[in-house]
């Protein structure tokens, strides 16, 4: 395959994981703790160098999903100590990450990670890392990596489809169903963090934001339905990956800044245009009642 | 203090002092109203406006730059009650969604703006993860200012600020415009914002005012201690992360100061004589003590 499509490949894969655990992120109202968890994911990766002196997959992989559990389970005992959430949110993940850039800027500073690239990605230089695999040959390490936590989510998500939805739209519902959902929210926080993990390399700490909460939001506006939104965030987010890329190419610019614009732009679209949900329609449906009282008299 | 740092250093952490100050007491408000992750999209939201500033000028000029970032952050507040008062987007998507999106675009920006004659030399870059070393002594100068400037405005206006964030229908009642103190406070958050993030960096900065004000609440329950508590937290640790920043060579501020700042939190969280861990397990321990001695007093009269 060409470069570009090697990169087209990488952020649609990015782009796909981020738009199913997006959604679920948005219908459990935890934006901001994917938030969180895609900056403190960086001091997970960083203990994992530092540990095992390597920067490969599976190492990767458990630092950042312990670094997201951990996150997640300091949020929660500060929640419950009193501190409010969004605060206790801001207070975590500021300093994990804090402590993951001093790290790095001091003592690993001259390894192979840099402040740099760990917030912007790096996916020009995906194409060029790559591993053998049997049958399919020479392949992007990366595209290795997000296939495999590509499978992880839809596995995870489908088979515990019902329990998702149950445990996203009526928690108390779920908890008299005798639905573990103490479990279900840390396996979906292990969930997000891997994503995180896996897209990091590729996108960056904070464009992962944009790729995990912007398309999933855009399809919150056009349907009701679980599994509707499930495929429309997926389609917006490799639509994204697609725009970002081309833009970046036509403009010579960042192409992961130019994919969480693009983001941006879906999003943009949607808010104003849904026929549902969207802006111009609320606008048309507020203006339309009055005209029929008026018909009406 | 630091007597053996040269008068540019000494001003430097002065200047950081008063920023986290500033940023101390704004943040406390901001706790107040439930605002805390607000700051961290505003402050993301402010990097395209930096690196615009720029680009329009060709050169680092840091007024032009604050006044980019404003423009911006407070563009980026807009989407957020638009987004969140006309959609069913709730609020914190769409903070995450103005924070990446916003962020995205400034990362772009940069690109540009690296490629710009001398734009490589110019530590754009440092915007990012805050160098407290880049700032000039006119950056200095505007950073303290700013800061002095919201200091007075909230000793000045402490009455109101304190019946604005906690009884905001009383104060109406008073004749005090909510819409112009929701005006003001706007207006002084994003000034701390955009002035530190030169210090800070544009990630980092939300850390200054959400974590200090949190420190202050485990030592008192007064609203007025609180802010001043949260204001010396803040100094303290702009200044002293300065500092520790300035030990290696190119070490980022901005990390530095929330590591301190979350130290203070975390001396705070164990040891605050309000609400502490320390304080609660004693209290427990006491009430489990008299709850044992009533329950013997009653077995002995039975």
């Amino acid at each position: 395959m060409s470069y570009a499509g090697w990169i087209l490949l990488t952020a649609s894969l990015v782009g796909l994981s981020c738009g199913l655990i997006g959604v679920l992120l948005i219908l459990r109202r935890m934006a901001m703790m994917a938030d969180a968890i895609s900056h403190t994911v960086l001091l997970g990766i960083v203990c994992a160098y530092l540990i095992t002196r390597e920067l490969t997959g599976i190492h990767m992989l458990i630092g950042a999903v312990i670094a997201g559990l951990i996150t997640a389970i300091v949020i929660q005992w500060l929640h419950t100590r009193g501190v409010q959430q969004e605060a206790s949110i801001g207070i975590v993940f500021t300093t994990l990450f804090a402590i993951g850039v001093i790290l790095i800027a001091t003592k690993v500073g001259n390894a192979h990670l840099d402040v740099k690239h760990t917030l912007m990605g790096e996916i020009t230089f995906i194409p060029w890392e790559r591993v053998e695999v049997p049958l399919l040959g020479s392949i992007p390490e990366a595209v290795v990596l997000l296939t495999a936590v590509l499978v992880v989510v839809l596995f995870v998500i489908i088979a515990f489809y019902k329990e998702w939805k149950i445990t996203s739209f009526d928690p108390a519902l779920a908890a008299s169903l005798g639905i573990p959902v103490i479990l279900m929210h840390y396996l979906f926080m292990s969930l997000v963090s891997l994503t995180t993990v896996a897209a990091f390399d590729a996108v960056g700490a904070i464009m992962v934001v944009a790729m995990l909460i912007t398309p999933a939001a855009a399809a919150y506006l056009w349907t009701d339905r679980l599994s509707f939104l499930f495929l429309l965030s997926s389609i917006f987010g490799i639509l994204s990956a697609f725009i970002g890329y081309y833009m970046a190419v036509w403009l010579d610019t960042s192409i992961s800044g130019a994919m969480a614009f693009s983001t941006g732009i879906i999003f943009m679209i949607s808010f104003l245009g849904s026929p549902k949900y969207g802006v111009l329609a609320k606008f048309i449906s507020r203006r339309k009642p009055n005209q029929r009282t008026y018909k009406i008299s | 203090m630091f007597s053996f740092l040269s008068y540019n250093a000494q001003s430097v952490l002065f200047s950081t002092f008063l920023l986290g100050m500033a940023a101390g007491v704004i943040g406390s408000f901001a706790y107040w109203k439930r605002q805390s992750l607000m700051s961290d999209a505003l402050s993301h939201a402010a990097l395209p406006g930096v690196v615009l500033g720029f680009t329009i000028l060709g050169e680092k000029n840091l007024f032009v730059m604050i006044i980019g970032a404003a423009i911006t952050a407070l563009l980026g507040a807009f989407l957020i009650q638009w987004i969140r008062s006309s959609s069913r987007v709730k609020e914190d998507a769409a903070m995450g969604i103005v924070l990446s999106v916003f962020f995205g675009l400034g990362i772009m920006l940069l690109t540009f703006a690296n490629r710009m004659p001398g734009g490589n030399q110019s530590g754009l870059d440092s915007f990012i993860f805050g160098q407290a070393a880049s700032m000039v002594s006119k950056d200095v100068w505007t950073m303290m200012t700013v800061a002095i400037i919201v200091l007075l405005l909230t000793v000045l206006l402490f009455k109101e600020w304190k019946i604005f964030l906690f009884d905001p229908s009383f104060a109406k009642g008073l004749g005090i415009s909510t819409a112009g103190m929701n005006v003001l406070y706007m207006a002084t958050l994003v000034l701390v914002i955009v002035v530190g993030i030169q210090a800070v960096g544009v990630i980092l900065m939300a850390a200054l005012l959400i974590i200090p004000s949190v420190s202050a609440r485990y030592w008192t329950e007064s609203f007025k201690i609180m802010v001043l508590l949260s204001a010396l937290f803040g100094g303290a640790s702009g200044m002293i992360g300065t500092f520790l920043s300035t030990i290696g060579k190119g070490w980022p501020t901005g990390p530095f100061i929330v590591v301190t700042a979350a130290s203070v939190f975390l001396i705070s969280l164990f040891l605050g004589s309000k609400k502490g861990l320390a304080v609660v397990f004693f209290q427990q321990k006491k009430q489990r003590k008299s709850m044992e001695l009533v329950k013997m007093t009653r077995e002995v009269e039975q």
